[in-house]
């Protein structure tokens, strides 16, 4: 239930893959099937499908965890639509997703581009995946290290150079940008390698055919790179981007929220509702509508990117 | 590749050839330049964490810019592993109190490998089931199994942390392992993937010889399939030791909290005006190692592993 699994395979082979072997499945494997199935099966249904739709049923509750959800309707939807931090929220995880996934998605791409046209080293692949092995937690820390406004190396640097200190993590206007920007140094290599991996399907024949017409390395970026990755960028893009609104570790332990509430993202508002103030009907239905953006955003993003289709007929 | 430098080439071959080619050594000069800065961006953290972890932490406010270590010494990693008393740890700049670290390490250890142990096996058997096995609506549940993969992990998490605090398992093992000891829809989907390619003419011969499901599983699957397995294996342990949000809601008492947990809490409890950086670095680095050491073991296959192996 991590957000960083590496899940794009799944999507990108939802056409090609989901029928099994080529011959037609007959009864005669049944009761061994059930067998085989019958753990996966009991997580599946303890753990995917029946809180699944508890949390609907939850969202439709005043629950607060010590007694029994009690049903109120659609209450808890109406008090969240006048809900001023709920607001805040969305805004606060908007600006978060932009700026992450903006500058995430440039430099993935430009590290792709160049390993692709300048090395095929295994060595530097693994060492541009390396911040995606430590946690979140361990990388918020790590920065929040570094950016620290006494002695953190980077005001120091600031400093040296003449300007004033930044309170990276403690000021309003920098909080969110600064857990982007964290976040980026952890995926950015990891998104790389996906990238990197739609490259290589795109032949070789094509650019040796652009440069005989002599484009060169910066035309044949746009005129092929670019539009030929856009079925795996589009995947890349709705898996980032899905994970990319569930923020939670960098700011539960960096800035918790503040100050004020300026960082005060969707998932950490979700938290602490449920669990902080026990408001557990309230903190569902805040869940049900996260539910809903994710699945608006990723439906929309494989509309207008037209994930499926190739260029390359 | 034989291409990566194709459009260089035939540029050469065409017009103004010891032009372009001086062109083409600058791009690959300045793009070389980039790709060392984007690299050192990338690992000059890691050199810090290192840094800072044999530095005092009384004296890293003398010299915080020194890319050296301040005032070297181990004290750091003492510290975090219980081997400094209060004392020593407070003439340093530590806190004093005592850090559980091998009990959350312990922890860690068992939560993560539990987790992907389950998971992988189950998960192994159930892509057997959906791959090799023939009944009736195997591909329909295999895409009901699948579309779980669209559910925001905080969405089951809230129903699941009442489901574990309901059964009584709130702060136990079993409650912190099993959301995810059965199945993920990944996993299963991933093993299907390496099963479906199996030949079949090696199973039908075991068929036979009289082997059942059981014998082909494990006597034929499973053995040609354990580099799949093995990458696997590795890439859910990355992720069940990195879980932050699922231990912080279920294992907040000392007998059952990870590494992850532990380090927010203790991130919590040092003082604001002057946090014991060293010990902290030093914890950080301690809790990352073992993920470093399999990575480094295990690095290339890891690296060859991500990417979309659906895509031909």
């Amino acid at each position: 239930m991590t957000t960083d699994t590496v899940e794009p395979v799944v999507a990108a082979d939802y056409k090609s893959g989901i029928r099994g072997t080529d011959k037609p499945p007959g009864r005669r494997d049944l009761g061994m099937a059930m067998i085989f199935l019958l753990p996966a099966a009991i997580g599946f249904l303890v753990f995917y499908v029946y809180p699944f739709f508890r949390g609907f049923y939850f969202s439709l509750t005043r629950y607060n965890l010590l007694g029994t959800p009690h049903y109120i309707g659609f209450a808890n939807f109406t008090k969240i639509f006048q809900d001023k931090l709920f607001w805040n929220a969305i805004v606060v995880t908007v600006e978060y997703v932009v700026i992450n996934i903006v500058l995430q998605t440039i430099l993935a791409v430009a590290i792709a581009v160049l390993m692709h046209r300048l090395t095929q080293s295994t060595v530097i692949r693994g060492l541009i995946l390396l911040p995606f092995l430590i946690s979140n937690v361990i990388a918020a820390m790590l920065w929040f290290w570094l950016l620290d406004y006494q002695i953190g190396l980077v005001n120091e640097f600031i400093s040296a150079i003449g300007l004033n200190k930044i309170a990276f993590f403690g000021d309003a206007t920098w909080a969110i940008p600064t857990i982007a920007l964290v976040n980026v140094w952890r995926h950015m290599g990891y998104t790389a390698l996906l990238v990197f991996a739609g490259l290589q399907t795109i032949p070789g024949y094509v650019y040796e055919a652009a440069a005989v017409d002599g484009s060169t390395e910066w035309k044949s970026f746009w005129r092929i790179t670019l539009p030929l990755l856009r079925p795996i960028l589009a995947l890349v893009l709705v898996v980032t981007v899905t994970g990319s609104f569930q923020v939670f570790d960098t700011v539960a332990v960096t800035t918790r929220g503040g100050p004020g509430n300026a960082s005060r993202v969707m998932q950490y508002y979700i938290y602490q509702k449920g669990f902080t103030e026990g408001q557990f009907g309230y903190a569902s239905a805040l869940s049900v509508i996260l539910f809903i953006i994710l699945a608006a955003v990723a439906l929309f993003q494989l509309r207008i990117l037209r994930a499926g289709e190739s260029d390359l007929a | 590749m034989a291409t990566t430098t194709a459009p260089a080439r035939a540029a050469e071959a065409t017009t103004k050839p010891q032009a372009e080619g001086k062109r083409t050594n600058l791009g690959r000069i300045v793009a070389w330049a980039v790709m060392i800065i984007l690299i050192l961006i990338t690992l000059f953290p890691f050199y810090w964490m290192l840094r800072t972890a044999l530095s005092t932490s009384k004296s890293l406010f003398s010299d915080p810019a020194s890319l050296l270590p301040v005032d070297f010494t181990w004290g750091a990693f003492k510290r975090v592993l219980g081997l400094a008393t209060p004392a020593e740890a407070q003439a340093e700049g530590g806190s004093g109190a005592a850090v559980n670290f091998w009990l959350f390490l312990r922890n860690s250890i068992i939560y993560a490998t539990l987790t992907t142990a389950g998971q992988v096996f189950f998960c192994a058997l159930a892509a057997y089931a959906f791959a090799r096995l023939r009944w009736p609506g195997r591909d329909k549940v295999f895409f009901i199994f699948l579309t779980a993969l669209m559910i925001p992990p905080i969405f089951v998490a809230l129903p699941n942390f009442i489901l574990i605090k309901n059964l009584g398992l709130l702060n136990t093992f079993p409650g912190l392992i099993l959301p995810y000891f059965f199945m993920t829809p990944f996993a299963i989907f991933f093993l299907r993937q390496f099963f479906l390619g199996i030949n079949r003419e090696i199973e039908e011969a075991a068929k036979l010889d009289g082997a059942g499901h059981w014998r082909i599983f494990f006597g034929i699957v499973l053995p040609m399939s354990w580099a799949p397995i093995i990458t696997l294996f590795i890439l859910t342990f990355i992720n069940q030791w990195n879980e932050y949000f699922w231990p912080l809601l279920v294992g907040s008492n000392d007998k059952t909290r990870v590494l992850t947990v532990a380090i927010g809490v203790f991130r919590s409890q040092t003082p604001a005006g002057s946090p014991d950086w060293a010990g902290l670095m030093a914890a950080v680095l301690v809790a990352a190692l073992p993920i470093l050491i399999l990575f480094f073991a295990f690095a290339k296959k890891i690296v060859n592993s991500i990417g979309f192996s659906g895509v031909k």
